[in-house]
């Protein structure tokens, strides 16, 4: 296949993707829309400070009723006195490996069977999304025959990607199907931003960036970028919805998924900076010198570490952590668009006129 | 370090106090994490200027600009030192605290931290089924064997009369402290860069050479720890620069590789080596390194006076006018010249083509047609002598420019001249020659004592950040009464009491499963 060819492919996928991304969001809007509405605080709270304990009835949790799963856990039944730590297997493994605790038992009517296969229909037709969205930048990179996020366009189907995945992989070990539908309208709006208003055709990039080093601190930033924006929009819910019963995801669910998420891409952003400083050091003669990019990494940063610290501060957790959360995810999403707008420095690689 | 231990209620105002009274209440409120998270969100607000206005650092000719345009902004913007927001002195405030806060916070925490390493795990509490994490069951476990399969998990254990009690994850301790004493790390290694290191621009063209002397630098930039007999002693030519550009498609004129060739002299004796300069490829002499950051050309010229002798020959750089076709402004001065001395304005066209209008343009940066246009041609005082600085990209500043008698203008030669080719002046005065075309680079030479440390406190700070946010440090504790066993665990680590689950149920099962299924 021609060059030329691969890049309409590309652009071709990326359409896909987003339509896919789309009807994916209305399954999952269906499933949360006419499933049960949840208490605004998680009922057993697994996670409480230390040692606090809750009581823990076994099986109480059970699930959305679809997938209760037995709370056994290899061990015979009788020889194991369930307490949180055995209940708090079920739910579709909810509190599994991924550590994202989705509590959702509130005892309410189980939801009919319908609306459950809407879940996981769009569940399917976010993977299949995802596999779009992955052809897209093989595609853009095979056509350009060189690293596909080379500009702003590439960077925001990369990072959308990344978001997907993020999703995705953790759907595969706990349920965080609640949040479904809000991050394919994310990663849907996002794409159709990028092709909106930062398309480039696929061609080569300028000799400072044709080096391995993008390999390393691009795909490290896009990475950890994919991994707040789950964060991100789990903030923005958990201030949308009170504290009453709702169809939203539960807040301590969504804290908890915000604050896994930046627990994984915090020390990735790290590494990502610090890769760029590398990088600046090989290509500009000096490691950091406050170029407006440069400048927002770091506030982007410290912005996050101020969250990570008020997760651990006296009267700063829930509400004022997250508000925390979005200000350092304003700050990111910022250093993506607007520092590429507005500033011109030696990051001004993005190709957009 | 637990999450109650930190949720400390504020220290309370200390009433009638003397002055110690007052220094401990002060460094108890700096070293509290409220503060902490205080500084840390001045530090972001404070870095937002630097990236607002202008850095004399970064962009000195904006703030030149700045200047010019809005003076009274610009003296309002200095006064609060916005144009080195990262040297000034409310930056350094912010960041010196924060920094004091980090002190008043890792010693004792490191100390505690010492302390809990040399310490057995507590013992089991009477109850452990009652933990957040339990599980009981019957079976013939015995204190021996719970511990030793425990310690093949790798937990740290302590046993008593029917109990064990484990616990594992103190790397996660080890890695916050790691991390904060890496931040410091990274603070002072800047500092040195700072004071020991310099920085140096330079423009060379093809065929020239340079030695890396303070004299050589077309701007310098030492820290206030460098002498100039500091500075490594090698010396390079420039042989040649090598610029491809993209000849098709609708990034036709983009640059895809720049290649400079030098001959190196990594020290006055040693014997010259080639070198490929390229971007992302620096020159390393030592740990002196030496970047391509930009390229032109210099047109050769030769200016004949009106004694018919050569008055100036040689490459003039000139500066970009326009990256996108590399169209450059040239200046040519012949102060030597007589009767009286010359001066031109000059226009380079690297592919020059015609436009319909009769006028030329440059259609590409890459040099496949270089033409010259001669926009005006001066005679009389340049100023050259006045002992007055004068740039080498403006024929005279705009007093001078006034008193020069003008010879010829652009449009007197609409065409422009090719290689080769030569323009004369009015009334028998000189005549100008265009005999060649060679490019220039510029290159900046940076040598930074702090950058290896920085990276070894950047890297240790990223292992160490990623140790301390996922290492889980939790507690099991098993008591043993007549066949029951009862086994508890807790994780003291916020946020991962989920994920905790699943290991506890693991661990239950090793401790429950027999000899021969533990392995
Ligand atoms: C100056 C005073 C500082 C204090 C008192 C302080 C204190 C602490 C404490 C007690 C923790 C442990 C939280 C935990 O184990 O969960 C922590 C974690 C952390 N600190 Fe600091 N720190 C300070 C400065 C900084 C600075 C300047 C940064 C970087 C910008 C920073 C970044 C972090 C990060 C990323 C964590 C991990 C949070 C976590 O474990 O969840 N700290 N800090």
């Amino acid at each position: 296949m021609s060059a030329e060819q691969l890049a309409e492919l590309s652009d071709l996928f990326v359409v896909a993707a987003v339509l896919l991304y789309l009807v994916a969001m209305i399954g999952f809007a269906i499933e949360l829309a006419f499933g049960r509405a949840r208490p605004g605080v998680a009922e057993r709270s697994a996670d409480g400070p230390l040692g606090a304990k809750k009581p823990v009835t076994v099986g109480a949790a059970a699930g959305d009723g679809e997938q209760g799963r037995d709370a056994a856990t290899g061990l015979p039944a009788d020889h194991v006195d369930a307490g949180g730590a055995a209940a708090s297997e079920d739910d579709d493994g909810a509190v599994a490996a991924g550590g994202v605790a989705a509590s959702q038992g509130d005892g309410g009517a189980p939801p009919s069977r319908a609306v459950a296969r809407a879940g996981t229909a769009a569940l399917a037709l976010a993977w299949l999304g995802w596999a779009a969205n992955l052809g897209a930048i093989a595609t853009r990179g095979l056509a350009a025959d060189r690293w596909p996020w080379g500009n702003m366009y590439e960077f925001v189907v990369a990072i959308c990607f990344a978001a997907v995945t993020a999703f995705l992989v953790t759907q595969l070990r706990a349920n965080v199907r609640f949040l479904g539908s809000f991050v394919m309208v994310t990663v849907a709006l996002g794409l159709g931003l990028a092709v909106k208003a930062f398309y480039t055709t696929a061609g080569p990039v300028v000799p400072a960036l044709d080096s391995y080093w993008i390999a390393i601190h691009v795909s490290a930033a896009i990475v950890a970028s994919g991994l707040f924006i789950i964060a991100g929009v789990s903030g923005v819910l958990y201030l949308l919805r009170g504290d009453g019963l709702s169809r939203l995801p539960a807040r301590a669910d969504l804290e908890r998924v915000a604050h896994r998420a930046i627990v994984l891409a915090f020390p990735v952003w790290t590494f990502a900076v610090i890769a760029g400083a590398l990088w600046a050091d090989r290509a500009w003669g000096r490691y950091w010198g406050w170029d407006p990019k440069e400048v927002w990494a770091f506030i982007t940063w410290v912005a996050y570490a101020a969250y990570l610290h008020a997760r651990v501060t006296a009267g700063w957790r829930g509400r004022s952590a997250t508000i925390v959360q979005l200000v350092a995810f304003g700050c990111l999403l910022f250093n993506l668009i607007g520092v590429n707008i507005f500033f011109d420095g030696l990051h001004s690689y993005a190709d957009v006129d | 370090m637990s999450v109650q231990e930190l949720e400390k209620p504020r220290s309370p105002r200390p009433a009638g106090l003397g002055p110690v009274g007052w220094l401990r209440w002060g460094w108890r409120t700096l070293t509290s994490m409220r503060t902490a998270l205080i500084l840390l969100f001045l530090l972001a607000l404070g870095s937002v200027p630097g990236s607002v206005v202008p850095q004399r650092g970064v962009e000195p000719d904006k703030v030149a600009a700045l200047y010019e345009q809005n003076p009274t902004l610009a003296e309002w913007y200095d006064r609060f030192q916005l144009f080195e927001v990262f040297g000034s002195a409310w930056f350094a405030a912010v960041y010196l605290l924060l920094f004091a806060s980090l002190v008043g916070c890792i010693v004792p925490r490191t100390a505690t931290y010492l302390r809990e390493l040399r310490r057995k795990p507590p013992a089991a509490p009477k109850r452990p089924a009652r933990l957040p994490h339990s599980a009981t069951f019957d079976g013939e476990l015995t204190v021996e064997q719970a511990a030793r399969r425990l310690r093949r998990m790798r937990f740290r254990v302590a046993t008593g009369d029917g109990w064990v009690s484990a616990e594992k994850g103190y790397l996660r301790e080890t890695g916050n402290l790691f991390f904060h004493v890496a931040l410091l790390g990274i603070l002072v290694a800047i500092g040195a860069g700072s004071l020991f290191g310099y920085r140096g621009n330079v423009l060379v063209v093809e065929g020239d050479g340079f030695a890396n002397t303070v004299a050589a630098y077309d701007r310098f930039t030492p820290g206030s720890q460098v002498s100039a007999e500091s500075l490594e002693p090698f010396s390079f030519q420039l042989a040649d620069l090598k610029v491809s550009y993209q000849v098709t498609g609708d990034r036709k004129g983009q640059v895809l590789d720049y290649s400079a060739h030098l001959k190196v002299n990594d020290s006055p004796e040693a014997p010259a080596r080639d070198y490929q300069l390229k971007v992302n490829e620096p020159l390393d002499v030592d740990g002196t390194q030496s970047y391509l950051i930009g390229n032109g050309y210099a047109p050769v010229f030769r200016v004949t006076d009106g004694k018919g002798q050569v008055a100036f020959e040689g490459p003039v750089p000139c500066l970009i006018e326009d990256k996108n076709t590399m169209t450059s402004g040239c200046v040519v001065k012949a102060p030597d010249a007589q009767p009286e001395q010359l001066g031109f304005l000059l226009r380079f066209l690297p592919t020059s083509v015609p436009l319909t209008d009769g006028s030329h343009a440059s259609a590409f940066p890459g040099e496949l047609n270089p033409e010259v246009q001669v926009l005006g041609a001066f005679s009389g005082d340049l100023g050259v002598r006045s002992g007055r600085p004068q740039s080498v990209y403006e024929l005279a500043p705009p007093e001078v420019m006034k008193k020069l008698n003008p010879l010829l203008m652009a449009s007197d030669t609409p065409k422009p001249l090719a290689v080769g080719q030569s323009v004369d002046l009015p009334g028998g005065v000189g005549k100008i020659e265009f005999i060649g075309v060679k490019e220039w680079i510029t290159l900046q030479t940076a040598y930074d004592p702090g950058r290896v440390p920085a990276l070894a406190a950047g890297g240790t700070a990223v292992v160490a950040i990623a140790l301390s946010l996922m290492i889980r440090r939790r507690r099991v504790f098993v008591r043993i009464d007549a066949g029951k066993v009862e086994v508890g665990g807790l994780t003291r680590t916020e946020g991962s009491a989920a994920a905790f689950a699943e290991e506890f149920t693991d661990i239950v099962k090793v401790l429950a499963a027999g000899e021969k299924d533990v392995r």
